[in-house]
């Protein structure tokens, strides 16, 4: 029963679904909208249960002392001062909420994002060492393309960036195309699963 | 100047002024219709290019709207010059409506009006610009019921898949080191598939850890998915008779702010220090921070997602990546379930079919210059 209930709602609703992607009337129409509304009504619950989970594990790492159990105190502290500025002063423009997510959130997202220029260099490092057969392609490519964009490489020889265009274009866009036919098809056979009841995965698994 | 000069000279003037001051050019062939594949309330009125449309001299085209056989024209609305189209999605069912279209410049000037329909509006009940899809899908679920029952007469063969065999080994590693597993399932939401199919391979993995006893980390970005993720979790801890191994601190909320939840995830890491990191799902950005985070910390990282942009970044920073479909295979691949191997079975005879369509077109649009295969998947 704990097993056919949800099973048998995603048989019904996916299918109705899958019906519904295909006619455009008005009902089909007002049931999608009314669905997209229910996911809103269920998405806070599920806020709700996600908060509770993260105020737990944080009391928990402070109550066993585990490592770094200091930085659970920051979160915990910082949550509340964000919600309790956020209820007695809003969170209107200007205010301090705004202001404390515009100069101190903001720029640790940000932090975050320019710390990808390093890891990149160190993930190219990684990348073009020539130690295999398929490496060394890589690089011979990445090193065609890279300087065929760049005006030193028309300065070298004439025709590198057309074949640094042509390497983007035909071998890379083939390789990436026939990659998104196999996703296509993988979703549409995961779909085809989870509809049918044949994965249950999701469900803790058949047994 | 003389008395004859006098008139000729203004005439001249006149001729010179008249194409200044004229009205543009009207455009041509101008046709309204019911706008297909929609739930109604909308005619689409189209039009060739007015001659004028090529200087900058016109500003766009008004389209005016008559109901019935005597009704008046009035205005509906308006596009900018190059356009050749207009929606009218104000349009009653079932009532013929007349249009007239006409060139406007920027002094405000129309040129005479191209006159279009009667037209009128209808709910549809199917979408024909989609039966390319329907017939496909059609094509590909018969597919995938008849290696259902082939599974079910005998056991199929599948390719081995390195990324996903490292999983087994990945898991003995992290039991053997004492050391947690990190299961991450990217930013995506509930409805995102790659979300779904990591779902279900942390459940795979979930039944692992659980008959290995090994700890299993999970924290989540999303609240739908991380509710999903802990019931998922929980029902593997259960399946496998270990309901005592698992605690609600295994699976928890992080954040779900991009770059928030990658810095969590890379001070887990360096902390916790897991054996193996296992990202699946759905990464942008975020995928590289990462990543090399876990790449620092000397764990084995398996990665799988169907972003292609990401892809090259996991390939980098991980030891096994799984790219696209690979992802979607993974459970069924992971359970070895029959019934879930003959749906891959399926997809590999569904690309077959794609290559076989690819090749078959290709040759057709070369010979023949054909275009009914762009028509038919809507390439323009």
């Amino acid at each position: 029963m704990k097993k056919n209930v949800p099973l048998a709602i995603v048989l019904v609703l996916g299918v109705l679904f899958a019906v519904q992607y295909f006619v455009p009337s008005r009902l089909s129409q007002r049931l999608y909208d009314t669905t997209l509304e229910w996911d809103i009504i269920i998405s806070i619950p599920a806020l709700a249960i996600a908060v509770d989970s993260l105020v737990r594990h944080h009391v928990v790492r402070i109550r066993q002392r585990r490592k770094g159990w200091g930085y659970s105190w920051v979160y915990l502290g910082a949550a509340a001062v964000m919600t309790a500025i956020g209820f007695s002063g809003g969170i209107s423009e200007g205010g301090l909420f705004m202001n404390l997510f515009t100069f101190a959130l903001a720029p640790m997202q940000s932090t975050m994002f320019a710390i990808l220029a390093f890891y990149m260099t160190s993930a190219a490092y990684r990348a073009f060492r020539a130690r295999s057969p398929e490496a060394t392609v890589l690089l011979l490519s990445a090193f065609v393309v890279m300087l065929g964009l760049i005006p030193v490489g028309a300065a070298l020889w004439r025709g590198l960036p057309g074949l640094s265009e042509w390497m983007m274009q035909v071998p890379n866009m083939a390789s990436k195309r026939g990659i998104t036919f196999g996703i296509g098809l993988g979703s549409a056979a995961t779909i085809l699963k989870i509809i049918l009841g044949l994965e249950r995965s999701w469900l803790g698994g058949s047994e | 100047m003389t008395r004859a000069t006098g008139p000729i000279a203004l005439a001249l003037l006149l001729a010179l002024a008249g194409p200044l001051g004229a009205a543009p050019a009207p455009p041509g062939d101008a046709r309204a219709y019911d706008t297909p594949d929609d739930q109604g309330g909308s005619i689409t009125v189209e039009w060739r290019l007015s001659p004028d449309d090529a200087g900058t001299r016109l500003a766009g085209y008004e389209v005016h709207r008559a109901a019935g056989d005597t009704g008046r024209f009035q205005p509906v609305g308006q596009v900018p010059r190059g356009n050749t189209a207009y929606n009218d999605g104000e349009a009653a069912d079932g009532i013929d409506y007349r249009y007239r279209v006409a060139a406007v410049d920027a002094d405000g000037a129309a040129s005479a009006p191209a006159e279009a329909g009667p037209a009128r509006a209808r709910e549809q009940w199917f979408k024909a610009g989609k039966a390319n899809v329907l017939v496909a899908t059609a094509l590909f679920v018969a597919m995938v019921l008849v290696f259902l029952e082939r599974a079910r007469r005998g056991r199929l063969f599948i390719r081995r898949l390195a990324g996903l065999d490292a999983v087994e080994e990945a898991v003995g590693r992290a039991t053997e080191m004492g050391r947690p597993i990190l299961y991450c399932l990217g930013i995506g939401l509930l409805d995102y598939i790659s979300t779904l199919a990591a779902l279900n391979i942390l459940g795979q993995v979930a039944r692992k850890t659980a008959e290995y006893g090994t700890p299993l980390v999970v924290p989540t970005c999303e609240p739908i998915v991380h509710t999903v993720a802990r019931e998922v979790v929980k029902e593997s801890y259960a399946a496998k008779g270990r309901p005592d191994l698992f605690s609600d601190d295994m699976v928890y909320f992080v954040t779900s702010d991009q770059m928030g939840y990658a810095a969590a995830l890379s001070g887990i890491m360096a902390r916790e220090r897991p054996a193996t990191n296992l990202f699946m799902g759905y990464y942008a950005a975020e995928a590289l921070v990462l990543a090399e985070s876990g790449a620092a910390t000397g764990a084995i990282q398996i990665a799988g997602t169907d972003q292609i942009t990401q892809l090259p970044f996991f390939i980098t920073a991980c030891d096994f990546t799984l790219m696209g479909e690979e992802l979607y295979a993974a459970s069924a691949y992971l359970s070895q379930e029959p019934l879930l191997v003959g749906t891959i079975k399926a997809q590999d005879f569904g690309k077959v079919l794609i290559i076989l369509l690819v090749a078959v077109g290709s040759l057709a649009a070369l010979a023949f210059r054909s275009d009914v295969f762009s028509g038919w998947f809507g390439i323009k």
